[in-house]
């Protein structure tokens, strides 16, 4: 066994190994190390506390390991990557769920986790520690599995209100921190076991009523939430190394939070009042819901365009995924490169579903990862760009972002697409972005729609450009 | 009356320990700098390996493992160590998945050849 010392200079050790695992990110090339360096640190985490000698029913923890390993490692291998989000979220719920049962565990059972003083009571700042972790992990726990539910589609991702929405919610609130101070005055069950039960409700209510359209917001939202339920833990077990982890992943989730809220100008406080991609499209400058005159065209005539072009920027969005046309694209990419024609992809921060996800979906169909633009590097470089080819995507290329004050939309980043000298839309119909805006880009002169599938047009692409 | 030189050391050790913070104040002094180096750090991530991230942070709290195992520690079953084998395990799909499932997203992500 080692001392109280060694094992506080263990979990430094994985404390750090974790921070390079985050550090490695900043580029591909150093990322497998530092994911690495991530393993590492938890299996030093997991040994060191194996060796405790309080932790004496190695059998029992052998099997859970061995269980969850499994069903962990078949799930890491079969997801596919355009179900990473609902992934991730389902994730975070287990985070969550293991707080809750650390906390009721820890409850249970004081004395093992050494947050006792002599009279074999709990102390008043474990209570407070274990009620902060307890309440965050439960609403961790089921405000994710709502939003696995919404994102996997086995709820409708419309957002559910109704009147009263927010009084109820505070009235929970309110309740739930009231059974938590009662938790922490007499120490008994039944306040407790109120607390996380609020708390699981309150995870639901706060959830139902946020719009698909938000749910990158959300999901990294609740990575947040998850970073701090492990922080609450952490403070509980008087453990530095929990403290460390959670506070990183935290403040990581936080970050991406607001990365999505500004990539979509809103509001944190908008995003979870909730209500947003529910309502019906509204006209902009009287315009919108007019008949307006737009170019069409076959896919021989955008063969034509990407062709003679000497540069092609490729706008992808959800809509890609969805129709499953990422490979197919490749293949178009891969003709005009033989060719010669300069492309580069140009990502929008809101393209999937969470944060960085169209980078993973195009890196699975092989599209290397130095072709593939941010919307701030891209930006400057349309003026100079002969075709841009939008798939899928829509908001996120509305001139009207930047042009039109009275626009829902206006001050959102968008990708100044309309700058270049051409542009082909492939989209199925003109049908409305979530925003529920019509897109000033589809009747410029400039802009020729070829109304199609997203992969039943690449792959016609890919017959013309033979 | 406290004349005796015991006496004296006494008063010093007392005021000693009314100077020694609370150990929820070292954790709190840790929590504060964590998150500040996890502002810089995270800051750094390309966005292109933003949902990367966010897996292996998945993977990285689920460090609360540490406690579900020293939960389910002692040799006789009753609630308390039922409940930590219980999110052992539920740590364990996480740590596997979330870090596998990071790996081959990152293994994804090729320079142009």
């Amino acid at each position: 066994m080692l001392s109280a010392n060694m094992v506080a200079l263990a979990y430094l050790v994985a404390s750090v190994l974790i921070i390079l695992a985050l550090k490695g990110l900043s580029s591909p090339e150093s990322s497998r190390r530092g994911n690495t360096f991530g393993m590492v640190g938890l299996v030093i985490a997991v040994l060191v506390t194996l060796q405790l000698s309080s932790v004496q029913n190695y059998t029992w923890i052998f099997i859970a390991i061995a269980v969850g390993a499994l069903i962990g490692g078949l799930a890491a291998r079969k997801i596919p990557m355009t179900h990473m989000p609902q992934t991730v979220a389902f994730m975070h719920s287990l985070v969550g769920l293991a707080a809750v049962l650390i906390a009721v565990s820890a409850f249970a059972n004081p004395v093992g986790y050494g947050i006792t003083d002599v009279f074999g009571q709990m102390h008043v700042s474990s209570r407070i520690e274990l009620f902060l972790g307890a309440f965050i992990g439960a609403i961790t726990f089921t405000a994710s599995l709502v939003a696995f539910g919404k994102l996997h589609g086995f709820l409708s991702g419309r957002p559910v209100t109704f009147s009263g929405q927010h009084i109820v919610n505070l009235i929970l609130g309110t309740l739930m921190i009231a059974a938590g101070v009662m938790f922490c005055i007499d120490l008994t069950w039944t306040p407790f076991l109120v607390m996380l039960f609020i708390a699981m409700l309150l995870g639901i209510l706060l959830i139902i009523p946020i719009g698909g359209a938000d749910m990158p917001v959300i999901v990294s939202m609740l990575n947040s939430y998850s970073g701090w339920a492990a922080a609450g833990i952490g403070f509980t077990l008087g453990n530095n190394m929990l403290i460390v982890a959670g506070a990183l992943v935290g403040s990581s989730g936080a970050i991406l939070s607001y990365i999505m809220c500004k990539a979509m100008n809103r509001s944190l406080f908008h995003v979870l009042l909730g209500g947003f991609g529910n309502h019906a499209p509204v006209a902009t400058g009287g315009a919108a819901l007019e008949a307006r005159p737009f170019k069409s065209g076959s896919a021989e005539d955008a063969a034509f365009l990407l062709k003679n072009a000497r540069s092609v920027v490729i706008v992808p969005g959800y809509g890609l995924a969805v129709a499953r046309a990422q490979h197919a694209l490749k293949e178009v990419v891969d003709k005009l490169l033989e060719q010669d024609i300069q492309v580069k992809f140009a990502i929008h921060p809101v393209a999937g579903r969470m944060p960085g996800h169209m980078n993973v979906l195009l890196a699975e169909a092989d599209v290397p990862y130095d072709i593939v633009y941010e919307m701030d590097e891209i930006n400057p470089e349309f003026a100079d760009t002969d075709v841009v080819l939008v798939i899928g995507a829509n908001d996120v290329t509305n001139p009207a972002a930047k042009t039109d004050p009275t626009s829902p939309i206006y001050g959102m980043p968008v990708l100044d697409v309309s700058k270049a000298a051409h542009v082909l839309v492939i989209k199925r119909s003109l049908s409305v972005g979530y925003a529920g805006l019509d897109n000033d880009l589809f009747y410029m002169d400039k802009t020729m729609m070829i109304f199609d599938d997203a992969k039943k047009a690449c792959e016609s692409l890919i017959h013309v450009l033979d | 009356m406290c004349a005796s030189v015991p006496c004296d050391m006494a008063g010093q050790a007392a005021a000693h320990v009314s100077q020694t913070p609370d150990p929820f104040m070292m954790s709190f002094s840790v929590f504060i700098l964590a998150i500040f180096v996890g502002y810089h750090v995270v800051w750094n991530v390309t966005p292109a390996l933003h949902t990367p991230l966010m897996s292996v942070t998945n993977a990285i709290s689920s460090i609360v493992i540490v406690g579900a195992i020293i939960a389910s520690g002692p040799i006789e079953m009753n609630l308390a160590s039922v409940l930590g084998l219980i999110a052992v395990g539920l740590a364990s799909v996480n740590i596997f998945g979330g870090f596998m499932v990071t790996q081959r997203m990152l293994a994804m992500f090729k320079k142009r050849s």
